[in-house]
């Protein structure tokens, strides 16, 4: 009997059980590339018009931050530099999501030692996963070109486009293998890949802003950190320009690399465990842990701390760079135009820093759901029971949690925004005017992610069962309105539903009370809704 | 009031799945009421609307004299429950996961909670996601008996203990009996049930279809005999209330089940024979058990079936 005896029939259940969700995933994200392409050609038919907006775009240091290196004119190149970064965000994680689920997350649920005990495989459940998330991927590059095609574009950039996603799904697929390798937890994997997506982000920003715009004005030659990055690679494939297909051996080769690596160290660990033992601890419970809040912290501390200190590297990270915004615009009339009238009285320092903090504002808003989910995991798992079961009421239960979810993303924003505040204070002297602005835009932010929390918390009270779901479906669609929303051309009234489209653009624009109470009016509205009807429903595992 | 528990009626479904269908149940002060049902049979559910986890759909329930939807928090104080299935937090050791629900509770007998870990064998420096299924069960136990309150509420609380610890369990279960707690302990392990309870009540598919002292239900079985005699015992089977009847040695041993109330006239029967050696076996929980599952039993065609049910019945489950 080979380690692999069994995948064929594992292959099977494991489709099964994904028949709804990778679907779903990938109809999203190729409906994502279509209307991307279909709204840019509605309003960039014109090629004296793609001209202006690709020279401008080579040169305003946010566009290459937070888009990708301009590559040429085309409709088709144009478009996926615009919609390239989101489209890799969910490849990614619809990608880790899936390894995650069907090796470590088996595991922890005790399901991997059943299967473990039939006749399959050492290998097989690995293998297994490896190879539904690379076909899914398969599929989701092929369908992504054909998306494209079906909006008149080219066969042959068509195809470089869905490569240029497949692979990121493809190499997030590798990193989450060996992250469920790694940890012990599907959560601890799933933050893991979630930190290497983080990373891959940064690395791609940083090396897009230091590149230099090539001879033709329209193409922006990418410095080194771009090529230290999945997403870099995505990008430097310049699908519908360039066509660099020799890019697909790099994303083959990375994620043969990373699967590789997660066999050998699937090889030197027992079903269930991790690579870091468990020790022993302390035989009684410190006076700290000895309350419900004090039992919610213990839970959500690991992964308050971790986000907290990746935003905060993030914020340093992106606030090191906010001078080099100014000076790279330089006389840029086209983007004074567009500052005065996002924000008639900033800076183009500001208004970097107010995109900086609307991308830190929804990948905190990653945090605030999910801590919030962490009851339903709680739950789902049986642990909520034996608590409940206590003096404890149900309501303080979920209080805690929900503070630890609110004030945790409050603290990290403002801390985030302070460092970025500080980092460009240290480089320029101007520290009041960075810190202040910054710490007011992080407050500014936490009010739209806890308006999202409110939805968690109430979809959590009213219907558990699509909570996670509706939270993470809440959070994509806020990613999307927020990064793509004025390129789809959506109607205000869908734009509105986004709690961060209401965050005022600080410190380009002034903080007014009106959104922000708003927007806490909405949080304390949905978190009453939540704390209400849970505490009128069925409580634990068949909830 | 008497009736630390009493349910009338008490309904609910999941779905169009009608998990309690009336569970009528009353546990009085001071009692060890085994709450007997095989798997499925709403057991666990009943227990957690008693804990107002669940929500009945109609029916009475009282437990300690109050609501325990409306009154949660309050009676919990009153209480401890140990779960059958035992899910604790992984990074959590077991001492810390023991002290936080005793303290959440807000009654924990510090000395009480050290011995229990001393006598159940139990290593509390280890992290939850290293104990084995046993030693998860510990947790809850030691959690739950630890308390000092009026009622525990035990679901299936041995599933994965050792025959030894099973005993160790058996011994903390009296011992509260002594001290005059109450305790509903669930269970499909028979031989618990009779060391331990004074009342049961036996449920099946989302209804109590016997409650009772010991000693009543078992005026509802049979007695076990054995016999030997000098002269061949023709014609037993034909006796009114004998059931089954293995002969041996040309009629002159045999073994028959015969019911509560012709015990007397097949004695005498026997009596004419010239007894040698006789054994006369109260009923087991397990006979009481098998013949209300007799429907089901039915369905097994071969008599092998039915010797595995008997000799798995007996078994302690591990």
């Amino acid at each position: 009997m080979s380690t692999l005896t069994g995948t064929v029939r594992l292959i099977r259940l494991g489709l099964r059980r994904d028949r709804i969700l990778l679907p779903a995933w990938i109809v999203a994200i190729c409906g994502l590339a279509w209307a991307t392409v279909a709204s840019y050609a509605a309003t960039m038919s014109d090629e004296a018009q793609r001209l202006a907006t690709a020279t401008f775009a080579a040169g305003n240091p946010m566009a290459r931050m937070f888009d990708g290196p301009a590559s040429g004119t085309e409709l088709g190149a144009m478009s996926m530099v615009e919609a390239f970064k989101v489209l890799a965000i969910l490849a990614a994680l619809m990608s880790a999501q899936a390894v995650v689920r069907h090796t470590r997350q088996d595991e922890e649920a005790g399901r991997a030692e059943l299967l473990g005990s039939a006749v399959v495989g050492r290998h097989a459940r690995l293998m297994a996963a490896s190879v539904i998330t690379l076909g899914a991927n398969l599929v989701l590059g092929l369908a992504v070109a054909g998306a494209l095609v079906a909006s008149d574009l080219g066969t042959t950039g068509a195809l470089a486009a869905g490569l240029s996603v497949a692979g990121i799904g493809w190499v997030f697929a590798g990193v989450a293998a060996v992250a469920s390798q790694v940890f012990a937890t599907a959560r601890g994997a799933s933050a893991a890949a979630g930190a290497a997506l983080g990373l891959a982000f940064l690395l791609r920003a940083v090396g897009d802003l230091f590149g230099h715009i090539a001879d033709s004005g329209v193409q922006v030659i990418s410095a080194w950190p771009s090529w230290l990055s999945p997403i870099g690679w995505g990008q430097q494939v310049r699908p519908f320009q360039e066509n660099n297909w020799w890019i697909a051996g790099l994303f083959a080769g990375l994620t043969l690399a990373l699967v590789w690596v997660a066999f050998v160290l699937a090889d030197h660990r027992d079903v269930g465990s991790g690579m870091v033992q468990a020790r022993t601890g302390p035989a009684h419970a410190a006076p700290g842990l000895r309350s419900g809040l004090g039992l919610a912290w213990r839970l959500q501390r690991t992964t308050l701390l971790t986000w907290l200190g990746g935003l905060v590297l993030m914020g340093a990270a992106f606030g090191s760079v906010g001078q080099s915004t100014e000076d790279l615009v330089g006389e840029n009339d086209q983007l004074r135009a567009i500052l005065a009238r996002v924000a008639p009285a900033g800076t183009v320092v500001d208004l970097y820093f107010a995109l900086m903090m609307a991308i830190l504002g929804i990948a905190a808003a990653g945090y605030t759901v999910q801590v919030l989910l962490r009851m339903r995991a709680e739950e789902t798992t049986g642990r909520l029971e034996p608590v409940l079961a206590t003096a404890v009421d149900r309501q303080s239960w979920m209080a805690s949690h929900i503070a630890i979810a609110f004030v945790g993303t409050a603290v990290m924003l403002v801390l985030a925004g302070l460092a970025g505040g500080a980092v460009h204070g240290a480089m320029t002297g101007r520290w009041s005017e960075g810190i202040g602005g910054l710490v007011a835009a992080g407050l500014a932010q936490s009010c739209a992610a806890m308006a999202l929390g409110g939805l968690v918390v109430a979809a959590f009270g009213l219907v558990p069962r699509w909570a996670g779901t509706l939270a993470w479906g809440a959070l994509a669609a806020s990613l999307v309105m927020g990064q793509l929303g004025g390129l789809l051309e959506l109607p205000q009234a869908v734009l509105n539903l986004s709690p961060f489209t209401h965050v005022p653009a600080v410190p380009a624009a002034a903080l007014t009370a009106t959104p922000i109470l708003g927007l806490l009016a909405a949080a304390a509205v949905l978190t009453v809704v939540g704390l209400l009807a849970f505490r009128h429903r069925d409580a634990g595992v068949v909830a | 009031m008497d009736d630390v528990v009493c349910t009338r009626g008490l309904v609910k479904a999941f779905g169009r799945t009608r998990a309690l269908d009336g569970v009528d149940l009353t546990v009085k002060r001071g009692e060890v009421h085994g709450f007997l049902g095989p798997n499925g049979a709403g057991k666990s559910t009943t227990i957690r609307i008693l804990l107002g986890l669940l929500r009945k759909d109609a029916g009475e329930v009282t437990l300690l004299g109050g609501d325990p939807w409306r009154d949660a928090v309050t009676l919990h104080r009153r209480l401890a429950y140990v779960p059958g299935d035992v899910h604790l937090w992984p990074n959590l050791t077991g001492g810390e996961a023991i002290d936080l629900l005793c303290e959440l509770r807000g009654s924990a007998d510090r000395r009480r909670r050290d011995e229990l870990v001393e006598r159940f064998q139990l290593d509390p420096t280890k992290r939850c996601s290293t104990y084995s299924k046993g030693n998860r069960q510990k947790v809850a136990i030691v959690a739950g008996l630890a308390a000092d309150v009026e009622l525990y509420l035990l679901d299936e609380p041995t599933s994965g203990l050792d025959p030894l610890m099973e005993t160790v369990f058996q011994d903390v279960v009296l011992h509260l009996r002594e001290a005059g707690a109450t305790v509903l302990l669930s269970s499909h392990i028979l031989a618990e049930a009779e060391a331990l309870c004074d009342t049961v009540s036996i449920i099946r598919e989302g209804r109590v279809v016997e409650s009772g002292t010991l000693a009543e239900l078992r005026h509802l079985t049979r007695t076990s005999i054995q016999v030997t005699a000098e002269r061949p015992m023709a014609d037993l089977a034909l006796l009114p209330g004998v059931h089954v009847v293995t002969a041996g040695d040309d009629g002159r041993s045999a073994g028959l089940e015969v019911d509560a109330a012709r015990l007397g006239a097949v004695i005498e029967h026997l009596g004419a024979h010239g007894v040698l050696t006789l054994t006369c076996s109260p009923p087991t929980l397990e006979e009481l058990f098998l013949r209300h599952y007799s429907d089901e039993l039915a369905t097994l065609q071969d008599h092998d079936a039915l010797v595995t049910l008997h000799s798995r019945g007996g078994a302690q489950e591990s």
